[in-house]
């Protein structure tokens, strides 16, 4: 697990009052919320992005526009929304969500599909018609010219997928609200993430603390975006 | 690490069968691997409280004593008095632990809550600059205290969020006779710790409970000009807790033995005693009052009610 190293590197550091093992829960917590909700953002994000970027349609204008209204959602709404859905008299309310991390995957979906969707349409849009032509006259099949134009716009995607997981883990309004901001007694974080602990330090007046925590959210973002790059890196060498 | 590892597998696996659309509860499955054989082991209770009891770290300290005795999670959600109460009514918890009487009745009153108890108190006290540009300093009377500032327009910070705090805080302002209002009332909807900084930088006054002041105290330089009943100050700033059952016959899914398993076990002598072990920088901070040789009745059914009166 990557994020074991960074973690145990940390109270090294600084000496931060907290109890053994508590902060790497709620790395884990951050990790674990903001990469699930982002993987099935691109799972659902991707096609609609070739749909858009590949065919012609009535109302596509329309389609895009609804799309970049997302990117701006406030995070509270959407929380507010997702409380509504999965609180006891909501319409998920059966399935008992309030307060765990699955509620948290559902706000943060929703957050981080329309960054996705609109960046990667971009980057797909943005192949030049060169690129696409060359492949057709070479004899390229529909899927063929779809292949190259994906692998010309896969930088393009890596910086969408970025901006969603960017979105997603730096995120602290809706969490906190579906979440509950949940440690256990013995200080393990069951729905606590990086962004809500900072807020609980901030409201308790520890700005020393949260200024430390919120160095470890900016590390790892970091961290993130070097092995997302990296990986970006290796496939151009093959 | 293993458990953590154990709890990601766990958890992927519940998320991977979650995702997004065909949701089915596995938040109580993940923590079934518990050796305890009690009927509710396994289980978890969710508490929905107040900012004054989980940032004081008051639960933190006697929850695993509860946990380990039943075998249990508690899942403690720290939101104030009003959110509290309202994810209670909404059905998203199963025990409320509040500091506001009066809402609390109003909850009790529409059916949402059962089994009320008085748990504990402590009192507030208003808090303020060394400096004391109102002169408030000593005055044994709140609601006094609170018109010398509004007349001195000396900048007062409220919570501003609808919390136990800020409610009495309203009280007090009622019981005074005074409407704050104007540049100098700044109402901030922040917890009391973050109201305590916007204070202390400021140098305004505020009303603070006397647990979350003794554990900021040495970070800020603001001092109790009024003290509350614990030192001998008004009644007015007495800040007693209640715990209630939310009603299983209005929410059918409320874990309704679990919770009256933990308002037993929370008003009882031995998790009494550790509520008032419970220090922070040398000082007691809650004050148990649950365990009494004699009876009060007033404690179960909204305040001032009476079956004579017909008060329904």
């Amino acid at each position: 697990m990557p994020l074991e190293p960074v973690a145990q590197l940390l109270p090294a550091v600084v000496d931060l009052p907290f109890r053994e093992g508590y902060v790497r829960s709620i790395i884990f917590v951050s990790l674990y919320v903001s990469v699930t909700a982002v993987t099935l953002s691109t799972l659902f994000s991707l096609p609609i992005a070739f749909v858009m970027g590949f065919t012609d349609f009535r109302g596509k204008q329309f389609v895009k526009s609804v799309i970049n209204t997302g990117m701006g959602f406030p995070s509270v709404v959407v929380g507010l929304v997702v409380l509504f859905a999965v609180s006891n008299q909501g319409p998920l309310g059966a399935l008992e969500l309030i307060f765990t991390t699955e509620a948290m995957i559902m706000s943060q979906f929703v957050l981080a599909t329309p960054p996705i969707t609109a960046v990667s349409l971009a980057a797909i849009t943005g192949v030049s018609d060169n690129v696409r032509d060359a492949a057709h006259v070479l004899g390229g099949t529909r899927l063929d010219v779809a292949l190259v134009v994906v692998k010309e716009a896969r930088y393009g995607i890596a910086t969408a997928v970025l901006a969603g997981f960017g979105r997603a883990i730096s995120e602290v309004g809706s969490v906190l609200i579906v979440g509950g901001n949940i440690v256990s007694s013995s200080g393990i974080s069951k729905t606590r993430t990086l962004t809500t602990a900072i807020q609980l330090e901030a409201r308790q007046g520890q700005y020393d603390t949260a200024m430390v925590l919120g160095a470890v959210l900016v590390a790892l973002v970091l961290t993130v975006n070097a092995i997302v790059v990296r990986l970006g890196d290796e496939g151009v060498m093959q | 690490m293993s458990i953590q590892r154990r709890q990601f597998i766990a958890a992927i696996g519940g998320g991977a069968l979650a995702g997004i659309a065909g949701c089915s509860g596995t938040g109580g499955q993940a923590q079934s691997d518990n050796g305890s054989s009690a009927g509710v082991a396994g289980e978890t209770l969710t508490l929905t409280t107040t900012t004054s009891t989980y940032d004081t770290g008051l639960l933190d300290a006697i929850h695993p004593d509860f946990e380990e005795m039943y075998g249990v999670t508690v899942d403690a959600v720290a939101q104030g008095t009003g959110a509290a109460l309202e994810s209670a009514r909404n059905g998203d918890s199963d025990v409320v632990m509040v500091h506001a009487r009066g809402l609390e009745d109003e909850f009790m009153r529409n059916g949402y809550g059962i089994n009320r108890r008085d748990l504990m108190f402590n009192d507030f006290v208003i808090v303020g600059p060394e400096s004391d540009p109102a002169g408030v300093q000593g005055m044994s009377s709140a609601t006094e205290a609170l018109t010398t500032i509004a007349e001195a327009e000396a900048t007062f910070v409220s919570r501003g969020d609808n919390s136990g705090t800020h409610t009495k805080e309203l009280n007090l302002w009622d019981a005074a006779g005074t409407d704050p209002g104007g540049d100098w009332y700044q109402e901030t909807g922040t917890g009391m710790g973050e109201a305590l900084n916007i204070a202390n930088q400021q140098g305004a006054y505020t009303l603070s409970d006397r647990g979350t002041y003794i554990s900021q105290r040495s970070e800020i330089d603001l001092v109790i000009l009024v003290q509350g009943p614990i030192e001998g100050g008004p009644e007015i700033l007495a800040n007693p807790y209640g715990i209630m059952a939310v009603n299983p016959g209005v929410h059918d899914n409320a874990n309704y033995d679990l919770a009256m398993a933990y308002i037993g076990w929370i008003t009882s002598p031995g998790a009494q005693d550790a509520i008032s072990n419970y220090q922070m920088n040398g000082e007691q901070l809650f004050f148990p009052e649950a365990v009494s040789e004699n009876p009060d009745f007033q404690q179960y059914v909204p305040e001032g009610w009476s079956s004579d009166s017909g008060d329904e």
